[in-house]
């Protein structure tokens, strides 16, 4: 079965099947050494390591939907200049690894955020920023459009109140969010993602 | 044998860093050039119009703000507000009016320092977009000792203002005029006279007279192509008949044009400002209104001039508490087909140039 071709048609799928991760081979030596003793504490440093390096360097995806778009621009630029913090805005969902949804979704707009979402390479992140991203916002009622709440279609991580959100209120979001990136047992959930063949860090 | 091509159809957008939101453009191309493009739009709209229906004329006020062109909240404001004076016959104090106009003049400042930044980024000088945001939190910083918000002020009222400007603001409002005028000439030393910014604008997406009267195009758009006219002259509202102004107009219609008409357009709003703060009376600013206000049967039609264009507010009134109807008629969507006219014939490279241009705002295009 390890030819690494999918099943053929009718043939029952015996083993689940490998997945490709961020960690690669290294999921083999992460679960070893999760099991010897004192393992885990090398273990954890590694991963403290790791996850600092992730979290400061955040690359979001430029993608402004409504208002909040001009207070993250306002946030990229002179005063807030959120490249400080290592969050640099890339242009193609390949290169980004966290998206921030600024401003409301359309019914119409919601297919195109799931679908950049999922171009994303993971691990991925999404800050969900205002109200109308967050919950419809002041268009929640009379209204035929917009999606009440972009957590409808790809699932958020942090949700920056306020309409708009100043641009302080955004880097504290991201602050939050790099605060959870450091707690993350990324090298593990990921080895044993690739183990059981499940979805590794989303 | 005769070589054969074939039409490429390639989308352009939703999410793309240079359509300025969610516009999608569907462009025809033979081989580089461009011979069709079609703007697919509504990824944002968000039925304001119709959430207008259901809200009270007082309260219809923050919906103007964010449901129609965001930059450009107290335009939009203004244009709403006169509408319903209009229509139930409301009187505004002189001293409200005056503010106002301030405002709008500050607003539009404002809304052209974003477009200047972001098609600075456009054509590769990243370091506009990071003078012209330096210069815009001056101005948010204005509002919002004045209104609280930053981008939504919910501060015009119908009847006025919502509160009188604190003390000490028009000082600091002067300061920043100071300031800010020298600055206008530091763009046009950082990009109209650089040789790559100029190759990419003059002469490119060139509309003509005629066809941008016949597109709708107005504001700076239609400015640019030779078109002499301003609403705040045409069709004076609040006090623009008394303040000094001109009103810039080129006749070569590319993009270069449209970017010296804004430039031109921002010294122009710092003369008037520096007027309506000379002239400024004391007084009321805000009329008695009742909240739950009843303006008469009838219909009215109210043209402001917003930074992006001639903006049309159309209020219908059946004598009940909120709006029978509300038509928006936003100079953004009207310039945004003047687009297809612009494009035709350019390359690629070029949609990028024209298309920031006409700076339009999808919130404003699909409401």
């Amino acid at each position: 079965m390890a030819t690494g071709l999918p099943p053929a048609a009718g043939e029952a799928r015996s083993e689940p099947q490998p997945r490709r991760t961020q960690i690669g081979p290294l999921a083999e030596v992460v679960e070893v050494l999760d099991s010897l003793p004192g393992g885990g504490l090398i273990l954890t440093t590694v991963e403290s390591a790791l996850n600092w390096g992730r979290a400061s360097s955040l690359w979001p995806l430029t993608f402004g939907l409504a208002c909040c778009a001009i207070e993250m621009m306002a946030a990229f630029a002179s005063r807030f200049d959120l490249d400080r913090l290592g969050v640099i805005p890339r242009a193609t969902p390949r290169q980004a690894d966290l998206m921030i949804v600024a401003g409301r979704c359309s019914i119409k707009m919601a297919p195109i955020v799931r679908r950049l979402w999922e171009q994303m390479p993971e691990p991925r992140y999404v800050i969900s920023m205002g109200s109308c991203a967050t919950c419809g916002g002041p268009f929640f009622y009379d209204n035929y459009s917009i999606l009440k709440g972009v957590d409808q279609v790809v699932p958020v991580d942090v949700y920056v109140p306020g309409c708009p959100p100043r641009p302080e209120a955004l880097i504290e979001g991201i602050l939050k969010l790099q605060e959870r990136i450091k707690k993350e047992p990324f090298l593990r959930r990921q080895a044993y993602a690739a183990r059981d063949g499940q979805a590794g860090a989303r | 044998m005769p070589l054969r091509t074939e039409e490429l159809l390639l989308n352009m957008g939703p999410q793309h860093p240079s359509t300025h939101g969610v516009l999608r453009l569907v462009l025809t191309l033979d081989g580089e050039n461009i011979t069709d493009v079609r703007p697919d739009i509504g990824y944002l709209h968000s039925s304001v119009e119709k959430m207008m229906e259901h809200r009270t004329y007082v309260q219809n006020v923050a919906l103007t703000d964010r449901g129609m062109d965001y930059l450009i909240a107290l335009n939009n404001e203004a244009a709403y507000c006169l509408a319903v004076e209009a229509l139930a016959g409301v009187e505004v104090p002189e001293r409200a009016r005056y503010i106002r106009v301030i405002f709008q003049e500050l607003n539009r400042i404002a809304s052209h320092l974003v477009w200047l930044g972001t098609w600075g980024i456009d054509l590769g000088a990243t370091t506009v977009f990071l003078w012209c945001f330096r210069e815009r939190e001056r101005v948010l910083d204005l509002f919002e000792q004045v209104t609280g918000g930053r981008l939504h002020h919910v501060y015009f009222r119908i009847g006025g203002v919502y509160a009188d400007v604190p003390d000490g603001w028009t000082g600091a409002c002067r300061d920043f005029l100071d300031y800010f005028l020298p600055r206008v000439d530091e763009y046009h030393q950082l990009l109209t006279q650089n040789p790559i910014f100029e190759a990419r604008t003059r002469g490119v997406g060139v509309i003509g007279r005629r066809e941008a009267a016949a597109m709708g195009a107005s504001g700076p758009v239609a400015r640019a192509s030779g078109i002499a006219y301003d609403v705040r002259k045409a069709a004076p509202y609040e006090v623009y008949d008394r303040l000094e102004f001109d009103v810039p107009v080129q006749t070569s219609g590319d993009c270069l044009a449209r970017y010296l008409v804004r430039l031109e357009e921002m010294r122009q709003s710092v003369r008037i400002i520096r007027q309506a703060l000379k002239d400024l009376p004391a007084g009321e600013v805000r009329a008695r209104v009742p909240v739950a206000m009843k303006p008469p049967r009838g219909e009215v039609y109210v043209r402001t001039e917003s930074p992006r264009g001639t903006l049309g507010m159309y209020v219908v009134s059946d004598g009940g508490e909120t709006p029978y109807r509300v038509k928006i008629r936003a100079p953004s969507f009207s310039n945004l087909y003047a687009l297809t006219e612009m494009m035709r014939g350019w390359k690629i490279a070029d949609i990028i140039a024209i298309l920031g241009s006409i700076d339009i705002v999808l919130s404003d295009v699909d409401r």
